[in-house]
């Protein structure tokens, strides 16, 4: 491991460590709770609830973390792009620079407007 | 030394967190363990000086696939503990299976071990401290070697994109 | 075992700032991250002519301590039915994400955990991305129906706009050309510009893009008490509701640093290439002494002995660090002149990360909240398209200042002017693709999809 990352390691360590202390110690440090079987049940603004939690909801959603998955990459792609970018546009290098990376993005705007056409973003 | 002792942590929470993964009942917890394995395995790429390759395979696996599991966990109400179906033969594939996997992989490692250098598979891998800046070495080879498949890239991408709204769109108009 | 414990001793001696500077923001962040709520209630009631929380301590400068006190104390409550577990990881999950992110920020060229780590701010970004997860988990786990629809709707809302988050990214680091933290910011120094400057619609995305992933106004739809109670928080109190709290600010201290770092030019000063404008390097002792002596002046109007005590201590405290920044002046020959770089870096990035979050609150409280559907439009409908574009912009306004010697200046402005004039066709091609949609749902109602297909 490239040695700048074991403090991050041992800080990550840390950082989870502080809110899983803090929760353990205080556990002990808090009055006792006191109180019914109803200050458990879920909060629904008074009325109890009737249906259970675990039922389906929207499949937009799914749609939406699909396509942003997708996008993802494309960004992730990107990045190694832009740090090298200068370096090339230094060594007269433009057009290699430029081309292969807007053929990249402009395939994925043909895709980004067929499903803008589609609606498949719409509400997503 | 201390190389070795970070790869047996990360290799442990690896391991410990896929076994824990598939003996779960509940399948957001299944999902849980999964994200902590791939967060081990990205400190395993980190651990071999693969610095951009670590990060990517946050943000893409845990950031992004992760998300895509659990979103199909709790729209699917796959979050309910099935039924097991018990049958005996399955228990004695699986055991099998199991055995012959092991001992190939047994066989490997050990056919391995002498290999003269500095691993099983990089003969000539470089010193550790000598390796140029990660993500610049990634991108000149990505796009100076591997420029063609770079495009095809984008093309698989749009394939993708089109696909998964096809399938979804399909279901609704039915 | 005396071998091992000679390499740890070794490893610490090398290490030590980066380990110091970890233990401080284990133990410091949280601590800014309550007194930044506290400011932003101070800014909110003076926005709307009130004045705050002004009884526990002076001008309720110890609120946050008496509110950190209550909530840990408070009664944990798990509901039945929920899933211990996740119950209990969820949060623990958001701040451990919000805090390690923190990890490869640097306050000043000295202040850093991760030192010159080759994806410096890309690790920022990649580990912040972890946080909704805790929020989609806590929202699951809490079996109530307003958690899981507000943890679907955040989710929904953050990895719609982490694209445009990751394409305004990409428009600053094509124009600083490194992902390293620290060569981001001497790079705007040899440019001599910052570059908000250079690269100003995509600082904007940037801006609009974080606020919706930090689930700030006017993107809070998760978070609305009108809307969803309290969205993904609603079964969660006490400590625990704290953690979410404080992952919240702490994600904003993390994308203010993010963006002052990248676009703000970071520590440097402003025009630290002019020489003579060389006296704004007495502008951290000044600013100091100014709040020292207001202090002072304030301490004799308390009401309370204990509360004039505290101004005066508060106002000792400015005095001290202001003297600290006198002795570290530099070209001066003062005792701390070699410190003068940190302190002065840290001065300078504090300030531009104080004006980024002050940016933050002021759009909270200027700014109505966005419906559910009027958000995504926004991510997936214009800011997409306008941040691809602002990318493929800054792209060619490089190469043309690079190969056709075009001013660089000249070269930003022309395509500024473009990447505006492609927002506004957006915008209007959205809003005829609106009307028209709009339209056809009224007339055809035998478009009935099933939402709930899966």
């Amino acid at each position: 491991m490239p040695p700048a990352y074991i403090p991050l390691l041992l800080f990550s360590l840390l950082v989870l460590a502080f809110p899983v202390v803090t929760l353990i110690v205080f556990k002990y440090l808090r009055p006792g709770s006191r109180g019914g079987p109803a200050k458990f049940q879920p909060y629904e603004c008074g009325i109890l609830p009737e249906t259970s939690t675990r039922g389906r909801y929207f499949a937009r959603f799914y749609i939406i973390a699909m396509l942003f998955m997708i996008l993802n990459v494309e960004t992730i792609f990107l990045f190694p792009w832009a740090v090298l970018f200068r370096g090339w546009l230094a060594a007269h290098l433009a057009a290699f620079a430029l081309l292969p990376m807007f053929v990249f993005l402009g395939v994925l705007l043909v895709g980004y407007v067929w499903l803008y056409k589609k609606g498949a973003l719409d509400l997503a | 030394m201390l190389d070795s002792v970070i790869f047996y942590f990360f290799a442990g929470i690896a391991v410990v967190s896929a076994v824990l993964m598939i003996t779960r009942r509940n399948a957001i917890h299944s999902a849980i363990f999964l994200i902590t394995t791939l967060l081990a395995t990205a400190g395993i790429f980190l651990q071999l000086r693969a610095e951009f390759l670590f990060i990517s395979q946050i943000i893409l696996y845990v950031g992004g696939i992760m998300v895509l599991f659990i979103f199909a966990i709790m729209l699917v109400r796959l979050d309910v503990p099935l039924p097991q179906i018990r049958s005996r033969t399955q228990k004695w594939i699986a055991l099998l299976v199991a055995l012959a996997v092991g001992l190939e992989a047994g066989v490997v490692i050990w056919l391995a071990r002498k290999v003269p250098g500095q691993g099983l598979l990089i003969p000539n891998a470089a010193p550790a401290d000598k390796l140029a800046p990660n993500t610049e070495e990634l991108a000149k080879t990505l796009f100076g070697t591997y420029l063609l498949p770079f495009e095809i890239a984008s093309v698989l991408l749009l394939v993708a994109m089109v696909g998964a709204v096809v399938m979804a769109k399909k279901r609704t108009d039915a | 075992m005396s071998p091992m414990l000679h390499s740890i001793l070794a490893f610490v001696q090398t290490w030590w700032v980066e380990l110091l500077c970890a233990v401080l923001i284990v133990l410091v962040v949280p601590l800014i991250a309550v007194y930044i709520v506290l400011v932003e209630r101070k800014a909110m009631a003076d926005m709307r002519a009130r004045l705050g929380p002004m009884r526990v301590g002076p001008h309720g400068l110890l609120q946050p301590i008496a509110d950190a006190l209550k909530l840990l104390f408070k009664e944990d409550l798990i509901p039945d039915n929920a899933d211990q577990f996740i119950f209990w990881l969820a949060p623990v999950l958001s701040m451990t994400a919000a805090l390690t992110s923190m990890g490869a920020v640097a306050i000043g060229p000295w202040f850093q955990v991760a030192r010159d780590i080759n994806i410096g701010l890309l690790f920022v970004v990649g580990v912040g991305a972890l946080g909704p997860f805790g929020i989609v988990l806590g929202g699951w786990a809490s079996n109530n129906h307003y958690s899981i629809i507000g943890a679907l709707r955040s989710t929904a809302q953050l990895i719609s706009y982490e694209t445009t988050a990751g394409f305004a990214l990409v428009s600053g680091f094509l124009l600083a050309g490194t992902l390293n933290v620290r060569a981001i910011v001497e790079t705007q120094r040899t440019d001599q510009a910052w570059y908000v400057f250079l690269a100003p619609v995509g600082f904007f995305t940037y801006l609009i893009a974080w606020i919706a992933e930090t689930n700030r106004a006017p993107f809070d739809l998760p978070e609305a008490e009108s809307e969803l109670v309290a969205g993904y928080m609603t079964e969660y109190s006490g400590f625990r509701w704290s953690l979410y709290f404080l992952a919240e600010y702490a994600n904003m201290i993390v994308v203010a640093s993010v963006g002052t770092t990248l676009f703000l030019g970071g520590w440097l000063r402003p025009f630290p290439n002019v020489r003579w404008l060389a006296g704004l390097d007495a502008a951290p002792t000044l600013l100091l002494a100014a709040v020292g002596a207001y202090c002072v002046f304030r301490a004799g109007k308390q009401p309370a002995r204990a509360q004039s005590m505290f101004m005066w201590a508060v106002a000792f405290g400015c005095f001290v660090v202001a003297a600290i920044f006198t002795l570290a002046l530099p070209f001066s020959h003062l005792p701390l002149e070699r410190m003068h770089d940190g302190l002065y870096g840290a001065f300078w990035f504090l300030l531009k990360v104080s004006a980024y979050i002050y940016i933050f609150m002021w759009l909270r409280f200027t700014l109505p909240r966005f419906r559910f559907d009027q958000l995504m439009r926004l991510g997936w409908h214009i800011l997409i398209p306008l941040a691809l574009v602002n990318v493929v912009d800054v792209g060619i306004a490089l190469a043309l200042s690079s190969e056709f010697g075009i001013n660089r200046w000249v070269a930003m402005v022309i395509t500024t002017a473009a990447t505006l004039g492609a927002a506004m066709l957006l915008l209007h091609w959205n809003d005829k693709y609106a009307a028209a949609a709009s339209a056809a749902l009224l007339t055809d109602s035998s478009i009935a999809e099933d939402t709930h297909a899966g």
